[in-house]
């Protein structure tokens, strides 16, 4: 029982971590219709800032309120450099969605080497507050604090985007364009505003999966970004683009699914179940869990 | 894609009038034009060159050799990604998988099972052509950006099975060298580094002639229906799915054949060959050339290939960002979408002069 409670929790944690991922990558999609593959980079942004704050920002460091106040830099970065890359790069390109996806694949081989450059290819050890390191019992399982802040922190992103989702004017413009862009600037308004919003918000959701990240697997370095993007793909897929509930099925589903096949069967083969679930979620609905037709 | 190549190009082929009967024997000179390249770039290594700040030493070293061969094998695979790419509109995020497939298929039949190279090759291709033929059938399900996120994720299924190392096959993060008794003499040793050069310019080639056929046939022109309004195709009554599945078959059969090739080239398998990153290169490679083109995309993949070798060995001379081959070639694919979008292939056309030439090459792409 109480491997089952770790493993539940374990895999939740991973869960909240690909949901922080997927679901700026899905509203970004479901809203411009561009397959940001420099998102990756923007978590990957997220950690290093993060990393480099707990040493060098003043009040920042890598305990309590400190670490909260070097996480929160990272994330104003992520969102900070988001933006700059829908303004200067997505933008000019408006409506030619192939170019878009080409230039965040040029911005993500760039932008990783670029990391690779500044502080090297090998991982570097992120500074853990001493709280994620300990564990919690819950029943006789004992559960790593850095999987529990991990949910608490993407059921608090979910909570919010919903929020802003459901009960603001931008959320409302933000909904309907996903429906419909078209309609919406037929009706006179700026979705290109809306365009970097998303990107900005995306990208502090990436950039607090890169803080956390960090803490989860205790370092960072430029690649982490990439490979965790694929499975963040995955889930965006499953769960139906341009929806954020979808996500948060999707990557819970994701993120148990993996753990436990991890641990009872081989490792990596629940890496290859998560593949195979994405194929049979194609097979019986090609649009995803909460997604309606996908367009081209 | 729209303006990678002028919709003239695409345009069924025409019989030739008799007035045009001169003009028809200049564009059969000019179709000898890559047969000549061919000989050339074949009889290339009787030639002790030097060829300073281009390549190290004498033209016909093993290692230049060696090198040039792999330029080759990444302009034909760049090639058959432009199949998928420029020629049917499918972006596909995953064709690094029927690569890989080929190499490990080959290597693993070879070293492991004991082989014969011809035999380890023939169930290699036939393998990873039924393996593209599946998944393809599978993703196709899907359209657009959910395709390319799709391949993306079966692609990754590859590279975490070599990376487990399940069964001890694949040798892990080591990689695999192909050896054993299997290997025929005239592939192995660096005395025979010149037969592996010409192996490789007899993929591209193949590639290049098997692609031109394609997009020269009736199949073709639906491929290229199908990039430019695939409701159409459909309007016409014609399947859309089915087509789009011979072209990813075909696709990933070409790229496995280059898989084979490349084990034997680079004398082995290694694990990043199965990374995202090389499709993201493939689609670099064939936007740097020109998609949709018949020699961007070889050319395109070549000089990728080159540029990444020579800036890795270059690296340690350039300071910050600039020592990162893939930092340099990131920002030129950046600049290039934006103020190149027909790739090296536009250069040509945008060239007056030449322009008028090549123009009336074009309709040579059909017959």
């Amino acid at each position: 029982m109480s491997t089952f409670i770790l493993l539940t929790l374990t895999g939740l944690g991973l869960a909240a971590l690909y949901f922080l991922v997927a679901s700026g990558l899905s509203l970004v999609f479901g809203l411009a219709d561009v397959l940001n593959f420099a998102h990756g980079l923007f978590l990957s942004v997220g950690a290093y800032a993060t990393w480099w704050a707990a040493d060098h920002l003043p009040g920042a460091g890598p305990t309590g309120f400190g670490f909260v106040l070097a996480a929160a830099f990272g994330v104003v970065c992520g969102a900070v450099v988001a933006a700059l890359v829908e303004l200067v790069l997505i933008r000019p390109l408006y409506s030619r969605t192939i170019e878009q996806v080409l230039v965040t694949v040029g911005l993500s081989l760039a932008g990783v080497a670029l990391l690779q450059a500044t502080w090297g290819a090998d991982p570097r050890p992120f500074p853990r507050p001493e709280w994620t390191r300990r564990v919690t019992a819950i029943g006789d399982a004992h559960i790593p604090n850095a999987s529990l802040l991990l949910v608490l922190a993407a059921a608090a992103v979910l909570a919010l985007l919903l929020l802003f989702l459901r009960f603001t004017r931008v959320g409302l413009v933000i909904r309907a364009g996903v429906e419909n862009r078209e309609m919406v600037t037929a009706l006179g308004i700026d979705v290109r505003k809306a365009f970097t919003l998303v990107f900005a918000i995306g990208g502090a959701a990436a950039a607090l999966a890169g803080a956390l990240g960090g803490v989860y697997f205790g370092s960072v370095s430029p690649a982490q970004g990439g490979s965790l993007l694929i499975f963040a793909f995955i889930v965006v897929v499953i769960g139906g683009m341009g929806s954020v509930v979808g996500s948060a099925y999707a990557a819970v589903a994701v993120g148990l699914l993996q753990q436990f096949v991890n641990y009872y069967g081989t490792a990596g083969l629940g890496d290859i179940c998560v593949v195979a679930l994405l194929a049979i979620v194609l097979l019986v609905r090609p649009q995803g869990i909460a997604g309606r037709a996908v367009t081209a | 894609m729209t303006q990678a190549v002028p919709v003239s190009a695409e345009a069924p082929p025409a019989a030739t009038p008799p007035e045009l009967a001169p003009a028809r024997r200049l564009r059969w000179l000019l179709g000898l034009g890559p047969l000549l390249a061919l000989v050339v770039a074949a009889v290339l290594p009787y030639f002790r060159l030097p060829l300073p700040g281009i390549l190290d030493g004498v033209f016909n070293s093993p290692g230049n050799l060696q090198l040039l061969a792999t330029c080759l094998v990444f302009g034909g695979l760049a090639a058959s990604y432009d199949l998928l790419f420029g020629r049917t509109g499918l972006l596909s995020f995953g064709h690094a998988l029927y690569f890989a497939a080929g190499i490990y298929g080959t290597d693993v039949l070879v070293t492991r099972a004991g082989l014969p190279l011809w035999q380890a090759a023939v169930f290699a291709l036939v393998g990873s052509t039924t393996l593209a033929a599946l998944l393809g059938a599978i993703a196709l399900r899907t359209a657009g950006i959910a395709f390319a996120m799709v391949t993306l994720a079966f692609a990754q299924v590859g590279a975490i099975l070599v990376a487990r190392d399940f069964g001890g096959l694949t040798g892990g993060e080591e990689g695999l060298p192909i050896g054993g008794a299997g290997l025929p003499d005239f592939l192995v040793g660096v005395a025979n580094t010149v037969n592996l050069y010409w192996l490789a310019l007899a993929y591209v080639a193949v590639v290049v002639f098997v692609v031109a056929r394609v997009a020269g046939s009736p199949t073709g022109r639906v491929l290229a229906g199908l990039r430019d309004d695939e409701r159409r195709v459909g309007v016409l009554g014609l399947d859309p799915y089915r087509y789009k599945l011979v072209a990813f078959t075909l696709a990933g059969g070409l790229a496995a054949l280059g898989g084979i090739v490349y084990v034997l080239v680079v004398g082995g398998a290694s694990p990043h060959v199965t990374s995202s990153e090389l499709t993201l290169s493939l689609l670099v490679m064939v936007v740097l050339g020109g998609p949709g083109t018949r020699w961007g995309p070889v050319i395109g993949g070549i000089l990728y290939m080159y540029l990444d070798n020579r800036l890795t060995n270059l690296a340690t001379d350039l300071p910050g960002p600039l020592s990162q081959p893939l930092f340099v070639l990131g920002a030129i694919f950046i600049l290039a979408v934006y103020f190149f979008p027909g790739g090296l292939a536009s250069l040509a056309t945008r060239v007056g002069p030449i322009r008028a030439a090549f123009t009336r090459r074009q309709p040579r792409t059909r017959s």
